[in-house]
Formats: C-alpha cells, sequence, structure tokens
C-alpha cells in the first residue's frame, strides 16, 4: 500500500472548464501521489476524457475555475508542449493518425526535443533505432510499426499500443490513459498492461480512464473514482469497480 | 475619359508588349528560321492573357509588362563551383546546362550509353526526329508564351532515345537563370523523344543564381515536348525554383503511344507568379500516367497549375495527385481538366486536388473539370482546403513539439507525400531539406 507520506504529483483543486461555451467539468477535486494508479470510469459524456485534455493543456477547453498543481508547479499556465516537458502524458482515446511522418521519426524528434529540455543526450537515428527497438519490446509491438506513418492505418488497438510505446519513450512522470484498454484484444490487453506496469515506479503515477473493471485485473488500482456529470462524485478502492461493474452507475450518488 | 477606354486602351499595351519580346535576330537553319518566322506572326496576332480570359483569370500575367525584359545575349562565365548546389551525383555525365537560355558546352556533360541522344538543338540542326517532331506537339496557334518561345527557337535541348533503349542515369536539364543589370527573358526549350520500348528518367530543373541574398526579376517562357512511342516509358519530374521575384511560364506537352507510360512529378517552390501548363495526349490504347503536383508557396507568390489528361483511346490509365500549400498572402490554382473522348471506353481516371491553406490572407482556387464522352469508365475526382487541425496539433503538442514545430512538422508531411515521388534519392533529399528550411526548422 503506498503510504500517504509519499510526494504528491498532482493536486486538482475546484477545477471546472467549458467547451464552446457549454460547462463540462464542474469542481473536480483529485490528489495524486508518487507511485499511486488512479482509475476513473463513469457513464459516457461524464467528463472523462475532457478532464484528461484539459490536464494536458487542449486550447479548446477553457479552465473556468480552480487549480492544478503538478510538482509544485501551476500546469494551467502551460502551454502542452511544456507539460510534456514537465512529465505529463496523455495516451489519447482516439490517436490521431499523421500521414507523411513516420513513426520511428516522430518518436525520435520527440525524444530528442525531450532530452534538449531535460539537458540529455541526443540520439541520432541509428543509436535511436537501438533504443526504440528495445521500447517496442514492452509493449510487445512489431518493428515494422516503426517504419509506418504515425498510427496511419493502424488498427484501433494498434493505435493504443503504440500510444502506451510513446509513453515509454517520454518517460513522464504523471501518465493519463483515457480508453486505452478499449479496442484491445483480449492478449493486447494483457500485454499492454503488463507495459505499463513495466513502466511504473515509486517516482511516477498513473490516472487510467475506463470502463471495464478487465483492466483493473491487470493494473491495480489504488483508487477507483467515478465520474458523473463533470465532477468526482465517488472514491473507493479496487473493489468499487467490481461493485460498478455489477451494479452500473445509478446506485452512485454524490 | 471613360474607364473602358483606359482599360481597353492598357490591353492594346500589353498586345503590343508581347511583340516587343520578338528576336530580332535569325539562325543559320533555314527550316528553324521558318518556324520562328510562323510563330513570331502567331505572337503578333494573339492577345497577351489577361484575367478576362477564363484559362488566365487568376494569375494576373499583365504584372511582368511594367519590365521591359530582354533578350540575354551574352551568358555571364559560370564555373562548375557556382553551380555545385544544383548538380545531382546521380546524372554527373548526363548534364545538359542552359545559362539565361543559352547552352553552356563548359557546364554539361553528356556521356551517355549507346542509344541515347543528348545534345542541344544547334549541334544537331539537321536530326531528322529533331526536324520531325520540333514544334509538332507544343502547338503556338493558340498559345501566345508558346508561339513566344518558338519565336525564339535556337539552343534548346534535344534527347532522343532509341527504340527499347533503357537509360538508367537520370538525364538532368537545368536552366539557370543569373542575376543581370537588366532583366532579361530566355525561352527554354527541349524536344525529349523516346522511341518504341524505350525508358528514361527526366530531370527539369529550373533555378537561379545566385542562391542567397537577392532574388532578381528575369522572365522565363520554357517549352517542352515529349513523345513517348509505344511500349517507351519517361519519368518526368520538373521543378520550379525560380528567383522569388521572377515570372515563369511553362509548358509542356506529352503525347503518349499505345502501352506507353508517362510519371509527372512538377514541383513548384519559385517565382513570384508563375504558370505551368501540362498538356497530355493518350492517343493510343492502354497508355498509363502517373500525374503528381505540388506547389509550396508563401509571400506575394501565385502560382497557377493547368494540367489536361486527354483519354482519347481506349484501356487508358491516369492518376493525378495535385497539392498546394499556401502561407501569408500567397495564392495558389489548380486547374484539372479530364477529357475522356467517346472511344476511349474502360478509362481508369483518378484525380485529385488537396490543399492546405496555412493563413487566412493566403488563397487556393482549385477546378477539377471532367468531361466523359464514352460510357463505361471508371473516373473519380475530388477536392478539398484543409487547414492544420487543432487535434493534430494537439497531439504533437502532447507529445511535447512547440507549435512552430508541430506545424513545420505537419506541413513537410504534408508535403513529403508528393517529394516522396521523385525518383532521384539527392534531389528526394534536397527538396525534403527545402521543405523544412522554407516552413522553418523541423528538428
Ligand atoms: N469539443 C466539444 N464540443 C462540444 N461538446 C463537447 C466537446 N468535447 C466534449 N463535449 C461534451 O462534453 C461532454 C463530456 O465529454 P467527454 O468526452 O469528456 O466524455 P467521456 O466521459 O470521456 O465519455 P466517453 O466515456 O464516452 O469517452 C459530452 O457531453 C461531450 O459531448
Ligand atoms: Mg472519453
Amino acid at each position: 500500500m503506498i503510504s500517504s507520506s509519499s510526494k504528491i504529483i498532482l493536486e486538482v483543486r475546484n477545477l471546472s472548464a467549458s467547451v464552446a461555451g457549454v460547462g463540462i467539468l464542474k469542481g473536480i477535486n483529485l490528489t495524486v501521489r508518487a507511485g499511486e494508479v488512479h482509475a476513473i470510469m463513469g457513464p459516457n459524456g461524464s467528463g472523462k476524457s475532457t478532464f484528461s485534455k484539459v490536464l494536458a493543456g487542449h486550447p479548446s477547453y477553457t479552465v473556468t475555475g480552480g487549480e492544478v498543481i503538478f510538482q509544485g508547479k501551476n500546469l494551467l499556465e502551460l502551454p502542452p508542449e511544456e507539460r510534456a516537458h514537465a512529465g505529463v502524458f496523455l495516451a489519447f482515446q482516439y490517436p490521431i493518425e499523421i500521414p507523411g511522418v513516420s513513426n520511428s521519426a516522430f518518436l525520435r524528434l520527440a525524444y530528442n526535443t525531450l532530452q534538449a529540455r531535460r539537458g540529455g543526450e541526443d540520439l541520432d537515428p541509428l543509436e535511436f533505432n537501438d533504443y526504440i527497438r528495445e521500447k517496442s519490446r514492452i509493449v510487445e509491438m512489431d518493428p515494422s510499426f516503426l517504419d509506418r506513418n504515425v498510427n496511419e492505418g493502424f488498427s484501433g488497438g494498434e493505435k493504443k499500443r503504440n500510444e502506451i510505446l510513446q509513453m515509454a519513450v517520454l518517460d513522464p512522470t504523471l501518465a493519463i490513459l483515457d480508453e486505452t484498454d478499449s479496442g484491445l484484444d483480449i492478449d493486447a490487453l494483457r500485454i499492454v498492461a503488463s507495459g505499463v506496469n513495466k513502466l511504473m515506479t515509486p517516482n511516477n503515477a498513473v490516472i487510467m480512464v475506463t470502463h471495464y473493471q478487465r483492466l483493473l485485473n491487470y493494473i491495480t488500482p489504488d483508487f477507483v473514482h467515478v465520474m458523473r456529470g463533470g465532477q468526482i462524485i465517488k472514491t473507493g478502492g479496487k473493489e468499487l469497480a467490481l461493485e460498478l461493474e455489477t451494479r452500473g452507475y445509478d446506485w452512485v450518488h454524490a | 475619359m471613360s474607364a473602358a477606354i483606359v482599360a481597353s486602351k492598357s490591353i492594346a499595351n500589353h498586345d503590343a508588349y508581347l511583340a516587343g519580346l520578338l528576336p530580332n535576330t535569325t539562325t543559320p537553319h533555314e527550316w528553324i528560321n521558318t518556324l520562328r518566322a510562323d510563330a513570331a506572326r502567331r505572337v503578333r496576332a494573339l492577345p497577351f492573357p489577361t484575367t478576362r480570359d477564363e484559362e488566365w483569370r487568376f494569375s494576373d500575367f499583365s504584372l511582368m509588362c511594367k519590365t521591359a525584359f530582354a533578350p540575354a545575349v551574352a551568358a555571364p562565365a559560370l564555373t562548375l563551383t557556382d553551380i555545385a548546389p544544383f548538380l545531382l551525383p546521380e546524372a554527373v555525365n548526363s548534364r545538359l546546362v542552359f545559362v539565361n537560355g543559352m547552352y553552356a558546352a563548359h557546364l554539361s556533360s553528356a556521356v551517355l550509353p549507346a542509344g541515347v541522344l543528348a545534345t542541344h538543338f544547334t549541334s544537331k540542326p539537321t536530326n531528322e526526329t529533331l526536324r520531325t517532331q520540333l514544334a509538332r506537339h507544343a502547338t503556338f496557334q493558340h498559345e501566345a508564351f508558346v508561339a513566344l518561345n518558338t519565336s525564339h527557337l535556337h539552343e534548346g535541348a534535344l534527347i532522343v532515345l532509341s527504340k527499347n533503349t533503357a537509360c538508367a542515369t537520370p538525364l538532368h536539364l537545368l536552366f539557370i537563370s543569373t542575376a543581370n543589370t537588366i532583366p532579361v527573358a530566355s525561352h527554354p526549350r527541349c524536344l525529349v523523344v523516346a522511341e518504341s520500348g524505350s525508358a528514361c528518367t527526366l530531370i527539369e530543373d529550373y533555378v537561379c543564381l545566385p542562391t542567397v541574398n537577392t532574388s532578381p526579376t528575369y522572365f522565363t517562357n520554357a517549352v517542352t515536348e515529349i513523345v513517348i512511342a509505344d511500349d517507351a516509358t519517361v519519368r518526368h519530374t520538373r521543378l520550379q525554383r525560380e528567383s522569388l521575384a521572377a515570372f515563369h511560364v511553362g509548358y509542356a506537352a506529352v503525347h503518349l503511344g499505345r502501352n506507353s507510360c508517362y510519371d509527372s512529378n512538377s514541383i513548384t517552390f519559385g517565382a513570384r507568379l508563375s504558370r505551368y501548363n501540362l498538356y497530355i495526349t493518350q492517343s493510343a490504347e492502354g497508355a498509363n500516367c502517373t500525374l503528381n503536383g505540388l506547389a509550396l508557396i508563401s509571400g506575394r507568390q501565385v502560382a497557377d497549375t493547368h494540367t489536361v489528361m486527354d483519354h482519347t483511346r481506349p484501356n487508358g490509365n491516369s492518376a493525378q495527385l495535385h497539392k498546394c500549400i499556401v502561407d501569408s498572402g500567397a495564392h495558389a490554382i489548380f486547374n484539372g481538366k479530364i477529357f475522356v473522348r467517346k472511344d476511349a471506353q474502360h478509362t481508369n481516371s483518378t484525380q485529385s486536388s488537396r490543399n492546405l491553406l496555412l493563413s487566412n490572407k493566403g488563397r487556393i482556387d482549385t477546378k477539377p473539370q471532367l468531361e466523359i464522352f464514352a460510357d463505361d469508365v471508371k473516373c473519380a475526382h475530388g477536392a478539398t482546403v484543409s487547414q492544420l487541425e487543432t487535434e493534430e496539433m494537439f497531439y504533437l503538442n502532447s507529445r511535447g513539439l512547440n507549435a512552430n514545430t508541430a506545424r513545420n512538422l505537419l506541413i513537410y508531411a504534408f508535403a513529403e507525400e508528393i517529394i516522396d515521388k521523385v525518383p532521384i534519392a539527392s534531389l528526394k533529399q534536397h527538396l525534403s531539406q527545402a521543405v523544412s528550411s522554407q516552413m522553418g526548422e523541423i528538428v
């Protein structure tokens, strides 16, 4: 069990946000400490992806209230790329295809950009090739995907696997996985989940948005939160997910 | 005085302007002089194309009438070192260089396998192919600029591939314009004849020297004729990277025989105002064409591309992809006509115009046109104009790439689909770098 004295990585206080003038998030509170896994569940349209994107800095969402402190920094005042440099990573529910850019070139560009910000060494294409092949083993991704264009023509599950490969390359302090399990077949789910487990350290943390208890069999959450109407209305341990699985969301009230 | 009178007076001036660009010299070759004289008559008779002419609606070449272009008389003495940035390692011994329209023997090198002729007209004035094919395909009756080019016929590039000859090395035709004390006009001309069963790769390259710190004003008016006999293949890459103050008009007429192939990659980066007309005729059964185009422009550049793909016989194929990337106040135009004639049954033809508009001050006009007179054909066309997507940008930003890098990467990716089709590795790499540097640094 995580001791409550672990360092706080993320502190969300009373966060509200809107998109296109419509309020979606309505006062979210969440504290994430180093080493923790948080699962966020909740009905369709309850605001889980919105919350994820607001944390990552999506420009279409306007924060209308509250604050987000990430490792002592005011996250909300940083542009998305600087949040990435600071160690925030979002695995997209719907990863974007980038025709014309090879996966490996893109990953190297992202890696080297981050290295430059973190004062690390650049990798040339050859060195990076070794590095990325090693990393692709974490998600058991066939190296042929590295030569293809970013997500272009990837199946739903392949895209999700590619997101976790990106996570492995960028080595974030806080990874937000938005429905990474959706679209994965049974074997892929096990592989990707074990990849995420391998990337977990006592110094980083994961927020997983999911609809299914299944994923939580592989990645054990320390907390399960239920989001509804743009708020976290209930928080429990891993047994809460089991209960939701059998009973649905109707019984949960703030 | 009414506005109408002023306007018609200035048009009359434009027509006279064209005649003012006619040569006042002759060549030592009677048959060429005859062609020149015929063409000169058309130059005097044809109106200067203005924006009132449907075909020239968007590219206003009357802009050039403010400048009195003189014919280039003596080319400056350039060395191989001067032109080094344009040399292709794949074509060290298969290069013809023209400076301000004049053949530069000391910069050229054509050591070619048997069956491949690459030279300039004046070295082979009695060549049978030259005499029978020149000006046959790019007809000048109705095209003022083609007529003007023909009236200047002199030292063009002549390429002949004998029957069943495959030329392994690419043929590089390099047209260099230089900064001059007075603005000059040059009229490059190419004739490429691929006899039956032959194959070659052609690079037609329009550049400017010096490459840095200066944008000289000049006028390039190029005409290329390509004749592809039965079962022959020509892969044609055309690069227009003129000075940003230049005017460029290019006209290519391509004639395809039975089961022949023509691949075209036309890439436009340069010129203040440019126009490229590509006119392709599939004159026999089973011809295949792949046409790729890219215009990447910014500032006040205007780049106008008109293509005509004429399917006249059965079982022909054509696949066209034209892309424009327009930044700041630039304006790109694409007009792609596809004709499928009554006899051209079982034609398979696609055309796609895809455009990226990077600034709300920029403009893109695209007009794919399909005219089908046969009943059993497969044809599809479409056009899109898009902007950089917020979702794509955010995806890249969320991976740590800043807004500028993300933007450049997406532009690069858009351009790369065409550049990737250029069949010369060194050129492909060079073009990729040119895109990156035009758009700022990517890595
Ligand atoms: N760009 C947008 N424009 C308009 N409405 C939006 C936009 N983005 C999100 N919304 C709305 O906000 C609400 C929350 O959406 P969100 O994607 O966060 O839900 P979610 O909890 O992730 O749902 P799911 O489980 O289906 O993924 C929805 O009603 C959605 O329609
Ligand atoms: Mg969602």
